[in-house]
């Protein structure tokens, strides 16, 4: 039996580097992944406290945040084609103005 | 060390070692491919929690669905390798710093909170998925129906976003 705060540790250091990679990369599309990668660290999470708590309240809201994690993704990649089309690069540095 | 403690840190491992490649790789196709890594081992996390369920849909969705997304699009836009200016170097060390405080002060905070919690758990076992589908079709109905205005929403959105204008 593992205990459950060494998932919500890893949980949190996933997130961490989800954040750090947030910060630190460049390109739009890396950046979207390491959004990913913190909602998958939420995940973890729920699931987690799910299992010590013997409810399956947390494994629902998984499933919510996956259905949201997906339209997000098909909404957030059309955003990015429609940038690179426009830019005709996908640095974010190029990307400091509201106007098209 | 119990199997399930050995198995527990294997799969941690990757994980972390998944998505520090995800930071280090400078190209964004290798970035994806490492986040895929990220979710087949947290995969086999939510198998090792006892969530079968769960560990199929971050699989199908996750693996499956959102990543191919992903590498369509970088494949589709030609990315190449990013570039960092200067500025961009500098906010590595403060973001490195934020990153680091506030990973520490979430696992403090709730391994903390998570005593009190195993203390309180009844017997630690998860339900199983029929559970999980009455509680989604009972308790959360609403919010079940919501998604799929979401979802709606989204592919609406996605395709006129996409869509090329009429010249």
């Amino acid at each position: 039996m593992v205990p459950t705060s060494y998932y919500i540790i890893l949980s949190a250091v996933l997130f961490g580097l989800g954040v750090f990679a947030f910060i630190f990369k460049r390109n739009i599309i890396t950046m979207f992944m390491s959004i990913e990668l913190m909602l998958n660290a939420v995940n973890l999470a729920f699931v987690a406290f799910s299992q010590a708590l013997g409810k399956p309240d947390g494994q629902v809201f998984v499933l919510f945040v996956v259905v949201v994690a997906a339209a997000e993704a098909a909404v957030g990649l059309g955003i990015i084609i429609l940038i690179a089309r426009n830019r005709q690069s996908l640095n974010v540095e190029r990307v400091d103005l509201l106007k098209l | 060390m119990t199997p399930q403690l050995a198995v527990f840190f294997v799969l941690a491992a990757l994980a972390v070692a998944g998505a520090i490649n995800l930071i280090l790789q400078k190209h964004p196709i290798h970035s994806a491919l490492s986040l895929i890594v990220v979710m087949v081992a947290l995969a086999g996390l939510y198998l090792l929690l006892g969530a079968e369920f769960v560990a199929a849909v971050q699989i199908i969705v996750y693996g499956g669905a959102i990543m191919v997304l992903f590498v369509f699009v970088i494949m589709l836009l030609n990315a190449g390798v990013e570039e960092h200016t200067s500025l961009s170097k500098l906010a590595g060390g403060p973001g490195l710093l934020l990153a680091v405080a506030l990973a520490g002060f979430i696992a403090a905070t709730v391994a903390r909170s998570s005593d009190s919690v195993q203390a309180a758990a009844q017997n630690g076992t998860l339900a199983p998925t029929r559970d999980i589908s009455s509680m989604i079709f009972k308790e959360f109905v609403y919010p079940f129906e919501l998604t799929s205005f979401l979802v709606l929403v989204a592919i609406l959105g996605a395709a006129v976003l996409a869509q090329r204008e009429k010249s």
